[in-house]
């Protein structure tokens, strides 16, 4: 295996912080605010926790840097995607 | 003309050399990541989908909690993320000579997966009771849609975290090589990942 010889990060830290963020994103979903904050508010929310799981439970932040752009590279791709389909749907 | 004769005494079909590390790791690894780049376009394609339908038509939809029951899936939610800390408890546990240790986190996590996938079947049943079906216009088939490949993944997900804690009892797997608990690992982060967005955008939006 290639070296993976480094400290164990802090994983039950993140995941009381996950449990935390979808706690919050409960109490937000539910808030007499415009459905727009809450959207924007609830998909930062989410970002930042996937964010989490990539970068220390599948430790990508471990990992070489090619294979950090490699796990990245379709997130670019999947924007095109939705953005074509948008384009092409008949509203 | 040099040039060509020296290529034809250079064997360029063969393996790779030394100077070329690829992307520095080994290969069932990098092919998973690779399969995770396909699945991260697939279930792109179900959410974009999802939300240009809804986007066009907002009457098809309903509010969060007015037809799913969200308390239901919250605690579906922190299960899997649950599993997620087991998993890679397990990898941690193996990674440090723990051998103990990454059996029973393995078994945790079998567990709390397939109490998932449980979890969700009875969701489906309450919703099928009260009359939420898959053809209940655009509303039923995009969150079948979605909510059940999920579904599949996480299955298939648990079948392959029995064949590795099968492979974890037989001994299969050491501090110095224990590729299959990272690579099923991975797949197994993805499907915890996946879920986190299409549970804010699903069941909270």
């Amino acid at each position: 295996m290639e070296d993976t010889k480094h400290t164990h990060p802090n994983y039950v830290g993140v995941f009381i912080a996950l449990g935390v963020l979808t706690g919050l994103e409960l109490f937000v979903a539910f808030l007499p605010w415009s459905q727009l904050t809450r959207v924007i508010i609830l998909l930062v929310l989410a970002v930042w926790k996937a964010v989490m799981v990539g970068l220390y439970y599948m430790h990508l932040r471990y990992e070489p840097k090619r294979l950090r752009w490699l796990a990245v590279a379709p997130l670019p791709l999947a924007v095109i995607m939705v953005y074509v389909v948008t384009r092409e749907y008949r509203w | 003309m040099a040039h060509a004769a020296a290529l034809d005494h250079e064997d360029v079909m063969q393996p790779p050399r030394d100077c070329e590390p690829g992307a520095g790791v080994y290969n069932a690894k990098l092919g998973m990541w690779v399969f995770l780049g396909s699945e991260i376009m697939f279930f792109t394609a179900l959410i974009g989908a999802y939300i240009i339908l809804r986007v066009a038509h907002p009457s098809s939809f309903k509010a969060p909690g007015e037809v799913l029951a969200v308390s239901i899936t919250a605690v579906n939610t922190f299960l899997l993320i649950c599993s997620s800390v087991t998993m890679v408890k397990a990898f941690a546990s193996v990674q440090d000579g723990n051998l103990a240790g990454l059996r029973k986190w393995l078994i945790a996590t079998v567990i709390i997966g397939a109490s998932f996938v449980g979890i969700q079947a009875y969701e489906y049943q309450q919703l099928i009771a009260k009359g939420f079906v898959p053809s209940e216009g655009l509303y039923g088939s995009t969150f079948y849609t979605m909510t059940g490949f999920h579904g599949f993944h996480v299955t298939v997900g648990v079948i392959c975290l029995i064949f590795v804690t099968l492979r974890a009892f037989q001994g299969r797997y050491t501090a110095k090589d224990h590729r299959g608990v990272e690579v099923v690992g991975l797949y197994w982060h993805f499907v915890d990942l996946v879920w986190i967005i299409l549970f804010t955008i699903v069941y909270l939006i």
